[in-house]
């Protein structure tokens, strides 16, 4: 029986959630407490450190190989969990930086001044004569991460939920602090906010039903079940195909995409960034040790089903991107085909147990571990530089306004052919190395077919990659791109550009270390 | 640890690149030659070790958890393909000294085109020494983004369209043969270790059955749209013709042979069986494209479309000399890759000069010119008559050797393709008599006024030398050929048949 409370916690264990949970709350107490003049230095200095405190907590129980099931059996802290976590403290760093950056926009941050105000209103003009602003989106930033890192931790399906809505609830609201096209912010945060709900209703039905033919809530207990249970149910595919839903929303796979789009373009760039890797790698986190832990047995009925996605994802992402005209929404479509060449790998399923191809190759987990390692990197680099590039202050993110920008500003072009050759997965990069090995593990899973067709789809959007790369060093500067600048931003952007160009490269040239951590931390406990 | 000289041999000129595109002006320019020479010294250096027989390859593992290695080798058909790299590169720089001067054909500085260059030249070098399937696909892909620069920024007035033309067709290719890359390593990988060695690759038994075929297809695509070969050239003739001669010539006279040299080192090493399979097609592939490629020369009307066009006739009997499997023929056809990379280097390079005085490289737009530039035309005829493989041109040997090889086992494919040796004296005669000869045209007068000067000379000179005195001295380059040759047909386990001829040497 479940004790209801659960009194020998392992804090250690638990130590890195804990630290950020921590640290957002504290910087709830900041903006009741410490004036408004310097709130911003104080959230941003928090923050900081429970970050940096957080890794080093997630470092130490990854040296110490401290693996196990806390907390009565809902968290599961194993390899996959503590790589995610700390590639998700990494990237949230990014993220902040790219968050707190003043010098791009005359001394204010991206974020609206007064969210409560409506757009265009004399309100909203005194907030911004006051200079008011949102230091809140530092804690909100660190709940979504704590969320998120619990989200990839969770072993059963509850807890997961609750990891659901955590992370979702402050993006919600992160999404709608544009400062500038406020009307098309808050569009996107409304979108998102409906469409989540409704993702979020269909994992927890679909919770329920799992538990309804299982009689437990716990992923290993419920695959300990199937497998005793032995023929499948119609209740438990419509189970396992609800909470599939849920998680899929997350991933931004087709047909639970069409929300990425809007959301991408309305969001703050720097938040934008954000979603596009925290979300992403940790809803494929989640993705997997639900499929791989809960309903590995059925391996057999959910393989096919993600290889169909996986097409379709690749397809529609690609295809789609091809006709965009605004380089946030290209991002956006890229991110969908980058979602279907991840549920390759995911389709291939090699797994420690699964496999005897498992050993010879990193498997599905470190393949996809190191694809959004590099991804990440690519995508915070790309975003950092479409905040610099700006007409009369705000961003200007139609691809028309980039013309000729590279051959005006070479080393500018050449980051972003960098990063683009990244995400088009050309060699030299890590983008490539990511590929590789996700497109390997689904050969050694049996679908080599698939990545077939992943091979041709990879050529639709190196094509659109290669659009902006064309537009921006072979066409003339025309009306749109007049006024057209890249501004020189402070230490906190460049910091992130030189992390992410760097990270690209290295990953790229010397890949062997982060392959070798990906696969030793490839391993689900409970599987 | 022994001296990384191969590894060394592509990290110069990617120093070189680094340094010509920090600095600026006539320094960029001197640095940027300065670093191809040093390049073709250890180059040569290089080849004349692996020719005296002397092994230093390199391998180091790279990404263990997959098996892949930095791995180079040193053997002759590697450092014949070096050498050609390393003797052209410094060649088409100096030939494109002044070209960022230009306002009307490019829009960056000569300096960037030399960083380009030298960095073309360090991927181009890594891919044909590398023996790890993985390195090699790396450095295929990534020569891609330099060329696609080169194409793009410097040539004639539609050289994006040509630029975007040349790397889809080459990206197509590349993902295709990344499907076979990933298929062999992770069928080498059920042997229970991972491992993207060409060696290991051989030995795990890959060639079996229809995934077998389909992964040697991934290959053999690939490199078909490199070489380049009917019914994938469409995108040379584009992209010759836009490009500035010098691009061309780096793209013709070395990338391209990533594609032949493809077909030997990992076509025949892994795919045995399939490439037996394959061979009918391949070869009337192989005999389509030296007769279609001839007439096309023919019917040309622009002196870039014409040489592009005569390329992809010699691509042609290359691939006939791989794929007839006797060991003259496979000597000759490695041997014809190196003298078809300095022949077409001149034929490229000496066009340009006469492109850049005329502003046109249409045919129509000439006429008697060896009477207003005579050196000019000298070495344009020179240049051609080793391009249709006229006796005293080391053309000649090679392509003799492929034929007289490809006779003894492909008499019907070998007969027909020597018609494309008639064809080619058509094109090139044609092309010389209507440019150069007749009476000296209003045009030729007041624009190809002025005979070469001492930096164009200096161009080509070398590279005429070279076909001369191989033409009548190839021993040095063509007994280390045997080699390799030798090692192919082991591949694919076959004997030359019984009638040999003794060919070379």
């Amino acid at each position: 029986m479940l004790t209801l409370l659960e009194t020998n916690l392992d804090w250690g264990a638990l130590a890195p959630l804990i630290v950020v949970f921590v640290g957002a709350c504290l910087g709830v107490v900041v903006e009741g407490v410490l004036r408004r003049s310097i709130r911003d230095e104080a959230q941003l200095i928090i923050a900081g450190l429970t970050l940096v405190l957080a890794f080093g907590f997630t470092v130490q129980l990854w040296r110490g190989r401290e693996f196990g099931v806390e907390a009565g059996g809902s968290v599961s802290v194993d390899g996959p969990a503590l790589f995610t976590w700390g590639a998700l403290i990494i990237f949230t760093i990014l993220a902040l930086l790219l968050a707190s950056e003043r010098k791009l926009n005359q001394g204010q941050t991206d974020f609206v001044p007064m969210a409560a105000s409506v757009p265009g209103s004399p309100l909203e003009a005194r907030a911004t004569a006051l200079r008011l602003e949102h230091t809140e989106v530092y804690p909100l930033v660190l709940f979504a991460t704590f969320g998120m890192m619990l989200f990839a931790a969770s072993n059963d399906l509850i807890t997961m939920f609750v990891a659901l809505e955590i992370f979702s609830l402050p993006l919600y609201l992160l999404c709608g602090l544009a400062r500038r096209r406020r009307l098309l912010s808050q569009e996107a945060a409304l979108k998102y906010f409906l469409l989540g709900s409704l993702s979020s209703a269909f994992f927890l039905y679909g919770a329920a039903l799992v538990y309804g033919y299982t009689g437990s809530f716990e992923l290993n207990r419920v695959d300990a079940m199937i497998g005793s249970a032995g023929a499948s149910s119609l209740l438990l595919a419509a189970g396992m195909g609800l909470v599939g839903v849920g998680l899929l929303f997350k991933v931004g796979v087709v047909p639970f995409h069409s929300w990425t789009p809007d959301v991408y373009m309305g969001s703050p760039t720097p938040i934008t960034a954000f979603m596009a890797i925290a979300t992403k790698m940790a809803a494929v986190a989640a993705l997997m040790r639900v499929f791989y832990v809960g309903f590995g047995s059925m391996e057999w009925d959910w393989q096919p089903l993600f290889a169909v996605l996986a097409v379709l994802t690749m397809l529609v992402g690609s295809v789609i991107a091809l006709t965009q005209s605004d380089i946030k929404r290209l991002f956006a479509y890229s991110a969908i085909a980058h979602a279907g060449f991840l549920l390759v790998a995911v389709a291939g399923a090699v797994t420690p147990t699964s496999s005897s191809a498992f050993g010879a190759l990193t498997g599905s987990v470190g393949s996809i571990q190191f694809y959004l390692a590099a991804y990440g990197l690519a995508t915070m680099g790309a975003f950092a530089l479409v905040t610099m590039v700006r007409k009369a202050g705000g961003e200007s993110t139609s691809l028309a306004s980039w013309s000729g920008i590279g051959r005006r500003h070479p080393v500018f072009g050449a980051l972003m052919v960098l990063f683009l050759l990244s995400f088009a997965g050309i060699p030299l990069t890590g983008g490539f190395i990511g590929k590789l090995l996700v497109f390997l593990a689904a050969w050694a899973g049996g679908y080599g077919w698939l990545v077939l067709v992943a091979v041709l789809m990879s050529l639709v959007a190196a094509f659109f990659y290669l659009r902006v790369i064309v537009v921006m060093f072979f066409r003339e500067p025309n009306e749109h791109s007049e006024g057209v600048t890249v501004e020189k931003p402070s230490w906190m952007t460049w910091t992130v550009i030189v992390v992410a160009a760097v990270g690209t490269l290295v990953l790229g040239l010397w890949s062997g270390p982060l392959a070798e951590l990906a696969i030793r931390a490839s391993a689900f406990l409970g599987s | 640890m022994t001296f990384p000289l191969l590894t060394l041999l592509g990290l110069v000129p990617l120093v070189g690149a680094l340094v010509t595109f920090a600095l600026k002006g006539a320094a960029a320019k001197y640095a940027g030659i300065a670093f191809s020479l040093v390049t073709l010294a250890m180059g040569v250096w290089a080849f004349a070790l692996s020719a005296s027989g002397t092994g230093f390859d390199e391998r180091y593992t790279w990404i263990r958890a997959i098996g892949a290695h930095w791995s180079l080798g040193s053997d002759t058909l590697s450092m014949t393909m070096v050498l050609l790299t390393v003797i052209v590169v410094p060649i088409v720089l100096l030939a494109e000294w002044t070209i960022g001067d230009d306002p009307e054909s490019g829009r960056g500085s000569t300096g960037a085109f030399f960083a380009l260059a030298l960095m073309l030249e360090s991927f181009a070098l890594y891919c044909f020494m590398a023996t790890d399937t993985l390195l090699f696909y790396l450095f295929f892909e990534a020569t891609l983004i330099p060329m696609y620069f080169l194409i793009g920024r410097w040539g004639g007035p539609k050289r994006g369209q040509a630029a975007l033309k040349f790397l889809l067709y080459s990206l197509a290719g590349g993902l295709v043969m990344l499907f076979s890359v990933v298929g062999v390593g992770a069928e080498a990988a059920k042997t229970g270790q991972a491992s993207f060695l060409v060696s290991d690759l051989a030995a795990a038994n890959i060639d079996q059955g229809t995934w077998g075929r389909l992964l040697f297809l991934g290959f053999f695509i690939a490199f078909a749209i490199k070489a380049p070969m009917v019914p994938v050239h469409t995108w040379l003739p584009d992209t010759a013709e836009q490009a500035s001669p010098g691009s061309s010539t780096l793209l013709v006279g070395i990338l391209d042979k990533i594609g032949t040299f493809g077909m030997l080192r990992f076509c025949l090493a892994i795919f045995p069986d399939s490439s037996k399979w394959a061979t009918p097609v391949i070869l009337v592939l192989a005999v389509v494209s030296v007769i279609y490629g001839a007439l096309m020369a023919i019917g040309s009307r622009d002196l870039l479309r014409l040489v592009s066009y005569t390329s992809i006739s010699h691509f042609g009997i290359m691939v006939l000399g791989i794929f007839a499997f006797t060991s003259t023929s496979i000597q000759g056809s490695i041997f014809y890759m190196l003298n078809h990379g300095f022949s077409t280097a001149a034929l490229f390079l000496v066009i340009g000069f006469l492109v850049k005085r005329r502003g046109s490289a249409q045919i129509s737009a000439f006429g008697g010119v060896q009477k207003t530039a005579p050196v000019l035309a000298g070495l344009f005829l020179v240049a051609g008559l080793s391009a249709l493989s006229l006796p005293g041109t080391s053309s000649f040997i090679s392509e003799y050797m492929v034929l007289a090889g490809s006779w003894q086992r492909q008499p019907i494919f070998t007969a027909i393709a020597v018609l494309g040796m008639v064809l080619s004296a058509l094109y090139i005669l044609l092309a010389y008599q209507r440019t150069m000869t007749g009476p000296v045209t209003e045009q030729t007068e007041t624009h190809v006024s002025v005979d070469l000067n001492l930096r164009e000379r200096a161009v080509l000179v070398p590279l005429v030398a070279l076909l001369l005195v191989f033409g009548f001295y190839p021993k040095p380059l063509v007994t280390p050929l045997e080699q390799p040759a030798k090692e192919a047909m082991s591949h694919v386990d076959m004997t030359d048949p019984e009638t040999v001829v003794k060919g070379g040497n």
